[in-house]
């Protein structure tokens, strides 16, 4: 009897399991990638996604199972075992150096397969224009955009014959109209055969790329699905289980009476990479949400830092709270005029990682009543702590563990709850969900709408266009150190904010 | 093979049992060396160990030599907890030595009791100064503590050796290099009759407990834990970083001029070119094994001292190098960093762990 010709599968994995002290970070796991087929896989924060795309790309061993790669048996043994098989990985965050150039760049990536910088830079020309991927090979990454820098990573995979690509989150750093772009670039590399796994948690982008999605949950496969066929609530469903809340609708307001006024913030980054702050201009209200949309590296940390106090500004009249210029206040002096801060980095900053909870709490509470006479309230403290925990339900045994002991998630509510429940007149919230589980991100934005409707002031910069548009009541974009004008968010739409993040709008103050 | 493999969360046990266990290896070691010197390593441990502390001079002894380390290491405990590297409690010791000294010598015909306290007062500002300086550089060049500290050490002694040559030598002494003797109201008293030990151990001791209610009770103790741990949070938060440094070294400069003082107003009596046999640096030893812990600094100084004196007993009945003091303290140190891995890391093999039964223990643990 003859066989019907049936093609393998690209990648076979069977019942892997990688086990990390404490924690099992994937449990048998099965999974299937065919042949020009874009797979999608899917999870939260911890759901193992990270290890096994780690397994496929030879940087971590699994504990059990097997790999099968066109069908056959084998022991992926480092990268360069992987890029030889015609496996490639863009990973979230580029190991890229700054001032070289993209062919040097790609040249110590790819070690001795390299050839001569001279042809390479022809084949990482041909490869950019073939898929449409504008890169001028000889610029110096410094000079690049995010997702340029993508780009430099996406060509460096193609310019080697693929049969794999793995791209981890490669959407959150684009702006929605770049994320279209790539789409288009995925969905040729499919038709000419490549098997592409998608990495996200953005379920509207699975639906639209996607052929097929293994979800993830706790280590474990949840769920298999076609992502066309499903709402974006019941993929959604599989990855967080049957318990968690997602999040809803809020109602937009007006707000009252600015309570921050930033006015002409003109600032040069200490950073020789960083962005120069020009000419920002914008107030945030009480009771409202005001928004700050804009792909990472625009000038948010320089405008961060000065809105905190970290950095000092020159003119101290660019930043205004009702009671005057603050521009040469201390973050002290900040925060005892109203002022709360939730910075992006969550372990060392948002708090200690070696310090209790309770410690914790006293970081940023010390101006409310912690303190007596330079002694600290015991006492007082824990049990503002313990509030903290038991207010904004963060899991964790006690007052007493540590702060790196707990998950991003949980962090999170901690610190935003520490920060709300000294009724600040100002929140300023830095991506206050990136990295979190979707129940801890509503519950973060429950609380930040409930802080909104008792009459504070609230500011959030996030790359998270979806977010912003959830919970601002207004909304604009940073790029390259210029704000967009700022709009009402129902008067506005994802489309024009994100033609504000790639730079196309006129400076509202010039 | 072995593997060494992180546990996630570090040990509260280990950190307690890492200097304990480094005690012991250093004793097997000190053994193992008695015997390839073709002593009785037990008898030799006896004489460095406990022959130093068997009778209550010898425990005097001990106080003598404790009271200066503990100074300096409880002072190094509160830098090292900002974690700033003040490497000099040395040169600090020799600066409140000489500014102390200086200060009995100018007041040799004074007589009251408020010779003494303006003489130590003058020794723990000398020390402070000193740090205070380290502290500036710090500060206003970025310059690193670690290297300025240690420059500043030498200069201190240099100094010292000068003073003792020159400005502060005794008319009357015949041209040695030493001050003259201090009048008595700038001297110490003795707190046992017949013994050296003096008013340094009371100070030593009050000073483990006002450190140790700082760091644990106060505002400031928490902001200098803050700013070790973690800078950018202090930074957030609206500490005052650079003040904070500046608080830290001082504090920690002014007890080891204290400590300083205590030695030439104490059992010398007079200020002599060698104050110290290098207790500022001891004293980091000391620090870290007592885990920068006020109870446990207390203790690792009682061990310390008692190092001191046995090298000394070991010299003079055993005839072994004074060396050995050095040895063994450098000993203390290295074996105290091995073991401080297994605070975060524990030991493995993997050819005994299968990972189904890590799988079913993970599970068990998450099930509970």
């Amino acid at each position: 009897m003859a066989e019907p010709h049936i093609t393998p599968p690209r990648l076979t994995l069977r019942g892997i399991t990688k086990i990390y002290p404490g924690c099992v970070a994937n449990d048998s796991i099965d999974l299937n990638i065919e042949p020009a087929e874009i797979h999608a896989l899917l999870g939260e924060n911890g759901a193992g996604k990270s290890t096994l795309m780690k397994v496929i790309y030879g940087l971590v061993r699994p504990d059990q199972g097997e790999v099968l790669w066109d069908g056959l048996p084998i022991d992926i043994k480092d990268p360069a075992h992987a890029r030889k098989l015609g496996i490639g990985m863009v990973f979230q965050h580029f190991s890229l150096f700054e001032t070289l150039t993209v062919t040097e760049n790609i040249a110590l990536a790819l070690g001795d397969e390299a050839g001569d910088l001279e042809s390479l830079a022809e084949r990482i020309r041909d490869v950019s224009q073939k898929y449409g991927m504008a890169l001028n090979p000889d610029r110096e990454v410094h000079t690049l955009s995010v997702g340029e820098r993508q780009r430099v990573e996406i060509v460096r995979c193609l310019v080697q014959p693929i049969k794999l690509l793995i791209l981890d989150e490669p959407t959150s750093v684009l702006t929605p109209q770049e994320v279209e772009t790539l789409f288009v670039t995925l969905r040729q590399l499919a038709r000419e055969g490549c098997s592409i796994l998608f990495i996200s948690h953005k379920l509207n982008e699975v639906r639209a790329l996607c052929h097929k999605a293994t979800i993830l949950r706790a280590g474990k496969v949840s769920g298999e699905c076609l992502p066309e066929q499903e709402s974006s609530e019941s993929i959604a469903r599989m990855m967080v289980g049957d318990e968690t809340a997602i999040s809803t609708d809020y109602p937009k307001v007006d707000g009252k009476a600015p309570f921050l006024q930033v006015r002409g913030l003109t600032r040069t980054s200490e950073d020789p990479f960083g962005v120069d702050l020009q000419g920002i201009s914008f107030d945030v209200r009480c009771g409202e949400i005001l928004g700050i949309a804009g792909v990472a590296g625009n000038g948010q940390e320089e405008l961060l830092g000065a809105l905190s106090g970290e950095d000092q500004v020159e003119n101290h009249d660019a930043i205004h709270f009702p009671e005057g210029p603050v521009g040469n206040f201390s973050p002290r002096e900040r925060r005892a005029a109203g002022m709360a801060f939730v910075p992006e980095e969550r372990l060392g900053r948002g708090a200690v990682p070696d310090m209790s909870l309770k410690d914790n709490a006293l970081l940023t509470g010390f101006l409310s009543g912690l303190v007596s006479r330079g002694l600290i309230a015991h006492g007082k403290t824990r049990h503002f702590a313990e509030q903290i925990i038991e207010r904004y339900r963060v899991k964790t045994p006690s007052s007493e563990t540590h702060a790196a002991s707990l998950s991003g998630g949980n962090l999170q509510k901690f610190i935003i709850g520490r920060e709300i429940m000294q009724n600040p007149r100002l929140l300023i919230a830095a991506h206050p969900t990136w990295g979190v589980d979707i129940g801890a991100a509503t519950a973060i934005h429950k609380a930040l709408i409930e802080l909104r409707d008792k009459g504070a002031a609230i500011l959030v910069v996030s790359e998270d266009i979806d977010e912003l548009f959830q919970i601002s009541d207004r909304i604009g974009a940073l790029c390259h150190g210029r704000l967009s004008p700022i709009k009402p968010t129902p008067e506005t739409s994802i489309n024009e904010v994100g033609r504000w993040m790639a730079g196309e709008f006129q400076s509202p103050a010039a | 093979m072995i593997k060494l493999e992180p546990r996630g969360q570090h040990s509260k046990l280990m950190a307690w049992l890492s200097p304990v266990l480094a005690g012991v290896l250093t004793l097997i070691s000190g053994a193992i060396l008695f015997s390839l010197l073709g002593q009785d390593p037990l008898e030799a441990l006896h004489t460095i160990l406990i022959l130093p502390v068997s009778d209550v001079y010898g425990v005097a002894e001990l106080c003598v030599k404790a009271a200066p380390i503990m100074l300096c290491a409880i002072g190094l405990s509160v830098v090292f907890k900002a974690k700033v590297w003040n490497i000099g409690a040395e040169g600090q010791l020799l600066m409140g030595g000489l500014i102390g000294s200086a200060c009995a010598l100018a007041l040799i015909d004074a007589e009251g009791v408020w010779v003494l306290p303006v003489v130590l007062l003058a020794g723990m500002a000398g020390g402070a100064a000193w740090a205070g300086l380290a502290a500036w550089l710090k500060t206003a060049f970025n310059a690193n503590e670690i290297l300025t500290t240690i420059m500043l050490n030498y200069i201190a002694l240099n100094l010292l050796i000068w003073s003792v040559h020159g400005p502060l030598k005794d008319p009357d002494g015949f041209n040695f290099p030493e001050s003259a003797m201090f009048s008595d109201s700038a001297l110490l008293p003795t707190l046992i009759d017949g013994t050296r030990i003096h008013w340094g151990m009371v100070f030593a001791l009050f000073a483990v407990v006002v450190i140790w209610v700082l760091m644990s009770r106060t505002f400031l103790g928490f902001q200098v834990k803050v700013l070790g741990l973690d800078a950018s949070a202090a930074r957030l938060a609206g500490f005052r970083e650079k003040r904070l440094v500046w608080i830290a070294l001082l504090i920690s400069g002014g007890l080891a001029g204290l400590a300083g003082i205590g030695e030439t107003a104490g059992p010398l009596g007079q200020l002599v070119p060698q104050i110290s046999p290098g207790y500022g640096y001891a004293a980091i030893i000391v620090a870290f094994l007592g885990r920068l812990h006020p109870l446990g600094i207390l203790l690792a100084t009682l061990l310390m001292a008692l190092i001191y004196m046995g090298g000394e007993m070991a010299q003079i009945t055993l005839g072994l190098p004074v060396a050995l003091t050095g040895l063994f303290q450098g000993m203390l140190l290295f074996y105290l960093l091995a073991c401080d891995v297994l605070i975060n890391f524990r030991i493995r093999i993997p050819a005994l762990a299968k990972p189904e039964a890590a799988v079913a223990t993970i599970k068990e643990e998450a099930a509970r």
